[in-house]
């Protein structure tokens, strides 16, 4: 009935469900995904975008394989090193910064650290202890430490909610540098069409729950070179999908 | 501020002992001269080092025994329901098993050893370890549980740097609680059937009613107990919550 985690052997991120459901405090179950395939190259950058409680964030712990009750295949491709960032930074409070980065990926080399603190403004806030970093800084850390694995799948749950807009946008920019340097197959969970537009090489849009495709927009254009207006045209193709959904 | 008080309290206490002392004489409650000169002689002829350290030895030996045992078991049951449901009615017949009956059946069952008497105060100390671990082990956070598996820590990383921080301020509760109560513990085993210690030396201060004697060898176990709070509990305390945001 769920078959998960089988080395897939293309490199590719596959993801096949059929359904997903809880069972329901108050008895019967709680149908949260539909049918539902997903298919990501090697390196491909994918957004997924959804009403609020479509069902994003249990998909994303199906891949991370955190959820196992589900009927469908996952398959991650082989070897896969996994670099999450959740909605909240999860980042362990007893540890300074540079501990919780380490602890997270024991084999990253002194100047990969020093580069990946400089590239996120986190140098001067090694020594520091996650309480006494702004919520700003600590997602920061958690992106430092998802990177600092150098995985080969990395899946972003809404990283930049509730910042402010300009914050947001400059570590935007850090995540689109970060993904330009090592090509890394990445999947981000987001509220806003614009981000996904702004980051990724194709669209996910999920219907609401139970969740399936309502729509797989990809984009040409390489992210740097994206206009104002081009970003206005695919942004309305989606949301005419998302209204049609 | 806090030092002055400090003195003030101590000074006070002892002017109480001293008027007390008088009103209800000697014999039955010597005053502090009394107590410090029985000590000096004890001291003088060794005995009260010996007795201090066989003491504080076994303290130390049960007290860790309870400690390693009560945080594995205690972690073990409020990780994994099965362990929970299989020892928690063996956890509360021992905690409900009064510890003169574990001492008694100790040395009826072991003899009369160093061994049984400090089995006997780490099964008095174990379940109440026990039962705060467990606490702590319910409260570990789940989130914290998911980036650890995400992140593919090794269980020894997870233990030492995930689950222990979170059980620290269990662990340091229990310490401080599980010390006190051990030295107790460990004078009554003392009493019932060591030949030596403080426990031992209490007992035989009082078939001769010298309770000179007993406020002696009581006052400087009490110190020593103190130092150990002061310079090792203490500052492991501090250790322990060093990333704690302080008031500026």
């Amino acid at each position: 009935m769920k078959e998960t985690y089988p080395a897939g052997a293309s490199g590719r991120l596959e993801i096949h469900i059929k359904q997903k459901s809880y069972r329901a405090a108050t008895g019967g179950r709680l149908h949260v995904l539909g049918e539902l395939s997903i298919s990501l190259a090697k390196g491909e950058v994918a957004a997924l975008v959804g009403p609020s409680g479509c069902g994003k964030t249990t998909l994303l712990r199906i891949i991370m394989g955190l959820d196992r009750d589900f009927e469908g295949v996952v398959s991650l491709p082989a070897d896969c090193r996994l670099g999450v960032v959740f909605q909240e930074p999860r980042l362990l409070p007893w540890w300074t910064v540079e501990d919780n980065v380490r602890l997270a990926a024991p084999g990253a080399s002194p100047a990969a650290l020093n580069a990946l603190f400089a590239t996120l403004g986190l140098t001067e806030h090694r020594h520091h202890y996650p309480g006494e970093l702004s919520l700003g800084l600590a997602r920061r850390v958690a992106l430092a430490r998802a990177f600092a694995l150098e995985p080969d799948l990395l899946i972003l749950d809404e990283p930049f909610v509730s910042l402010d807009a300009d914050l947001a946008e400059r570590l935007r920019a850090e995540l689109i540098e970060l993904v330009s340097r090592r090509p890394v197959t990445t999947l981000l969970v987001t509220h806003s069409i614009d981000e996904a537009i702004g980051l990724a090489d194709r669209v996910f849009l999920l219907s609401t729950s139970p969740a399936h495709l309502a729509a797989d927009v990809p984009i040409e254009r390489p992210r740097t070179s994206r206009s104002a207006d081009e970003i206005a045209v695919i942004g309305n193709k989606i949301r005419s999908a998302a209204n049609s959904a | 501020m806090k030092p002055a008080l400090h003195l003030g309290s101590i000074m006070l206490l002892l002017l109480t002992w001293i008027v007390a002392s008088h009103l209800i004489g000697e014999r039955l409650l010597p005053d502090p001269k009394a107590v410090a000169l029985a000590l000096l002689d004890e001291a003088r002829s060794g005995a009260l080092t010996f007795n201090l350290s066989v003491t504080l030895l076994r303290v130390l030996a049960s007290f860790a025994i309870a400690m390693v045992l009560g945080t594995v078991i205690g972690l073990l049951m409020g990780r994994y329901p099965i362990f929970d449901w299989l020892a928690d009615p063996w956890l509360i017949v021992l905690l409900n098993l009064p510890a003169l009956v574990i001492i008694v059946l100790a040395y009826i069952w072991a003899g009369l050893t160093d061994t049984a008497a400090i089995a006997a105060v780490a099964l008095n100390k174990l379940p109440i370890a026990i039962v705060t671990v467990r606490e702590g082990a319910r409260a570990l956070d789940p989130t914290l549980d998911e980036m650890a598996t995400v992140f593919r820590m090794s269980g020894r990383a997870r233990l030492l740097y995930v689950i222990l921080p979170q059980l620290a301020p269990y662990l340091v509760a229990t310490a401080r609680a599980g010390l006190s109560l051990v030295w107790k513990i460990v004078l009554i085993v003392e009493l019932l059937g060591r030949p030596n210690g403080v426990g031992f030396q209490i007992g035989a201060a009082f078939q001769l009613f010298d309770v000179t004697r007993i406020l002696a060898y009581a006052l400087a176990f009490t110190v020593v107990m103190l130092a150990i709070e002061a310079f090792l509990v203490q500052p492991l305390e501090r250790n322990v919550s060093r990333w704690r945001l302080r008031p500026a």
